[in-house]
């Protein structure tokens, strides 16, 4: 399993470990949507182990942002190192959502 | 020249990883030689992934009976992927601007987009079926 999922107060962090691509974004659509289902509304997504995030992964965080929006939660994003920054600095994903430096600050903020 | 490495694959999402990683590693003396190591790593990495993610699931159409084949050339300047599907080839001119205010919000479309932001030249054959990746060495060592 790429994903492990923690509970911090109201907080859900999922840590991406591996890559965020094609052949496992259901994975991670499931798990987010699943506990939305079941109440949270606070989302971090942990990135400080990723190896790298293709298309089809920054895809699916766009869209499971966009649902938990709708529910009134926000999905953020955290440790993401400067070759993973960049990928959503070119496509103008850094504008969508909110990124913080490290779990540590996204837990301390949320 | 000749490539370095030449295999093929079946259409199936769950083998890109295994695909991206033999390429890298191959090029793995080559890349730790760069001034920005990670960056073309990863880069070269998202890439490919774009590359044979169109191929099996757009040029394919996702028929696991149908092939990608991937060529990778080294040479003194570059770091050379071919990705071939057999599928009757797409009009790779007529892709959208994802980072438009109108598109940021949709799911798709950010591949070829990425691609070309990543790599220093991206070309496809006449026929929209086969792309070729060209990562230049002695730029990234310019950087």
């Amino acid at each position: 399993m790429p994903f492990i999922v923690e509970q911090s107060g109201a907080i859900t962090i999922i840590s991406v470990t591996g890559h965020l691509i094609v052949a496992n974004r259901q994975e991670l659509k499931h798990v987010v949507l699943e506990r939305l289902r079941t109440g949270d509304r606070e989302f971090l997504i942990d990135f400080a182990e990723t190896g790298y995030i293709d298309s089809s992964g920054l895809g699916v965080l766009v869209s499971l942002s966009k649902k938990v929006r709708e529910q009134g939660g926000e999905l953020r994003l955290a440790a993401l190192n400067e070759d993973l920054r960049t990928l959503f600095q070119l496509t103008k994903l850094d504008t969508l959502f909110t990124i913080v430096d490290s779990r540590e600050e996204g837990l301390r903020d949320g | 020249m000749d490539p370095e490495l030449i295999f093929h694959l079946p259409s199936d999402v769950l083998r890109i990883e295994d695909a991206v990683e033999k390429v890298v590693a191959r090029c793995h003396r080559i890349i730790e030689l760069e001034r920005r190591a990670s960056r073309v790593r990863m880069n070269l990495r998202v890439a490919l992934a774009e590359a044979l993610s169109n191929a099996m699931l757009y040029g394919n159409g996702a028929d696991r009976s149908k092939r990608v084949r991937v060529e990778l050339t080294i040479t003194a300047r570059a770091i050379i992927t071919r990705v071939t599907d057999e599928g009757p080839g797409f009009d790779y001119e007529d892709i959208p601007d994802p980072t438009t205010p109108e598109s940021l919000l949709k799911p798709d479309g950010r591949g070829i987009f990425l691609m070309r932001k990543l790599l220093d030249e991206v070309s496809f054959n006449e026929r929209g079926n086969s792309v070729t990746l060209l990562l230049r060495r002695d730029q990234v060592r310019r950087e």
